[in-house]
């Protein structure tokens, strides 16, 4: 792997400098003032159902999941698909509980979930735990985009520190200059890029499979032939970590639209009903999320090796190395490493809109004007951005993927808060908070503890509940949200007994309807 | 505002039941991780259900979708 790779590279490079320019472009899409946070960090709100489709579609799938689940699966087999149950339960999800979340922050022009949180229940301490915990989460998942770009640098025969810096560099300039807008571009043509390169590698490895290691035949043969080729251990789930598995989706379900940059994605669009549709089409990345988790499979049955550096992380680069011609394992990277500029993008911005929403603005310049806020989350995100490089440069990645899997952890925690929040005031403000620091901590506590030969610490997000004579393995995230709740419920009846002030309700419960589309009103 | 349809949207709320299908369908393990439940054309009954009911959930949110808009 020591050559590089000319003809890969070449069609790499062509391809990442056409989204660069389409990232400076977008400044000019939709025209709006990008010194407002509003148009900057939301793009005005503007953006109807196919755009938020790519958006989101960018957004929830990553160049981080591209690489990291075809890695479990490679690695562990059948439990690296909890991915597809995971996102398939999502969905229905965000079509209950989104549109509600995006009328009430029309209404009241909130940017961020920590502006509804602070309306909603009159706490400062509680939205500046939303806030902070998703800044926190956000960040390695960050750096760990800039590890998916790394990988296929390096499977081109790239290593060093300087390609990266320099893809980041463009990233951020046209992320400072063009906001949300850029990656909601680049989204489309990273999005032609992905299917392309998945509806090929489908077709086209299970043929390579059937004519090489198989006795020829046709695509379902391929498949046939690769399923054959997985150790039955690996294959199929053993009954003791079903519950582990099903946690794991469940969790992760519960938790993908808390993060920062799908909520900044949801609240993007322009109406509650595209939100709504896109919950019904946004599947379709969910059949190519298995389709690419099937990759893990591909490479076991083709016999990549795990690589000295990336170790499984390697399954999908390494599959494309053998199979495809150099042109199209260029075309496949550059999907990948497109794909990790375009969450990037969205989840500094995210991060961005929180720093200067509810932090900056709410405890160290209450008078900011607009102008100022934008400039402010401008600055923000490139300093996230900034940070997660040089996390990735100076530290060895395992910390990147602790971090991360903490921060799934993390931001489960803001659940109740935000999604109950979103149907009742029942809950107790210091209730919730209480309940968030202790679901934080033990969360945290739960996964620090998870011990192998290989990680000391953080070797597995699952915790195994001992109840009596029954071992229940689960997600921690699962577990630690649960007492969360638990807490919560608790502390809500003490506290409303004792008379604890609840503080003032700034929104309505008509606020959190979707707008009267055509009532029929004589 | 004042005169809104109630027996449309009350009935309505109710078809919000459908979604709650692929939980179940998903999260119950026993109904499809078994490694003796059958193959399809060498596709493992695992894979082969969960591909499907990204399909059916899909088609169940869009159905939702309709019904309540």
């Amino acid at each position: 792997m020591g050559n590089i790779n000319g003809v890969a590279l070449t069609v790499f490079i062509i391809l990442f400098a056409f989204v660069t320019v389409l990232g400076f472009v977008a400044a000019r899409w939709r025209r709006g003032d990008l010194t407002l946070l509003n148009e900057w960090g939301l793009a005005g709100r503007r953006f109807g159902t196919v755009v938020t489709w790519f958006l989101l579609g960018g957004d929830l799938y990553t160049a981080y999941t591209f690489i990291a689940v075809p890695a479990l699966v490679y690695g562990s087999g059948a439990i690296g698909f909890f991915a597809v149950p995971y996102t398939i339960i999502a969905y229905p999800l965000v079509f209950v509980v989104m549109p509600r979340l995006w009328a009430v922050c029309r209404k009241h022009h909130y940017i961020t979930p920590s502006d509804f949180v602070r309306g909603r229940y009159d706490s400062h301490g509680l939205a500046l735990a939303v806030a902070f915990t998703g800044i926190l989460a956000t960040m390695p998942y960050i750096a760990l985009q800039l590890v998916g770009i790394e990988v296929v640098l390096a499977a081109m025969g790239i290593t060093g520190d300087w390609p990266l810096i320099i893809a980041f560099a463009i990233l951020a300039s046209y992320t400072y200059f063009s906001g949300l807008r850029a990656p909601a571009m680049i989204a489309l043509v990273k999005d032609a890029l992905i299917y392309i390169t998945v509806i090929v590698a489908v077709i086209a490895v299970p043929l390579y499979i059937s004519h090489t290691i198989g006795n020829g035949g046709s695509i379902m043969d391929g498949y046939s032939t690769m399923f054959s080729k997985i150790p039955s251990a690996k294959l199929f789930l053993s009954p003791k970590v079903y519950t582990a598995f099903a946690t794991l989706a469940l969790g992760s379900a519960l938790a993908l639209f808390m993060y920062p940059h799908s909520i900044t994605g949801v609240l993007a669009s322009n109406s509650g009903r595209v939100i709504k549709r896109n919950a019904a089409l946004l599947p379709a990345y969910s059949f190519l999320l298995g389709l690419i988790a099937l990759f893990g499979f591909m490479a076991v049955a083709t016999g990549v090796k795990p690589d000295k550096t990336f170790g499984a992380q390697f399954a999908v680069p390494g599959l494309f190395l053998k199979v495809f011609p150099d042109w199209f394992v260029g075309f496949g990277f550059a999907a990948i490493a497109i794909g990790a500029l375009v969450p990037a993008a969205i989840m500094s911005i995210a991060a961005a809109n929180l720093f200067t929403r509810n932090i900056y603005r709410e405890y160290f310049r209450k008078n900011a004007s607009d102008a100022e806020e934008s400039t402010v989350a401008k600055t923000v995100s490139l300093i996230v951005k900034a940070g997660a490089l040089a996390f990735i440069i100076f530290l060895p990645a395992q910390y990147a993927i602790n971090f991360q899997l903490l921060g799934g952890v993390w931001i489960l925690q803001t659940f109740p808060a935000i999604v109950f929040g979103l149907y009742t005031r029942w809950f107790h403000r210091w209730a919730l908070l209480i309940g968030w620091l202790v679901g934080m901590v033990l969360g945290t506590y739960m996964a620090y503890i998870q011990s192998t030969k290989v990680n000391a610490h953080f070797a597995s997000s699952t915790y195994t509940l001992h109840l009596g004579s029954l071992t229940i393995p689960g997600y921690a995230a699962f577990y630690s949200f649960l007492v969360n709740i638990a807490v919560a419920v608790v502390l809500t009846i003490v506290f409303n007994a004792i008379g604890v002030a609840k503080g003032a309700d700034h929104t309505t419960s008509a606020d959190y309807a979707e707008e009267a589309v055509s009532v029929a009103v004589a | 505002m004042a005169n809104e349809p109630t027996t449309g949207s009350k009935g309505k709320q109710a078809w919000y039941i459908l979604l709650i299908i692929p939980f179940v369908a998903t999260l119950w393990m026993p109904f499809y991780a078994p490694a003796t439940l059958p193959a399809w054309n060498g596709i493992p009954f695992f894979y082969w259900y969960m591909f499907l009911w990204i399909i059916i959930s899909s088609v169940l949110t869009g159905i939702v979708y309709y019904i309540v808009k």
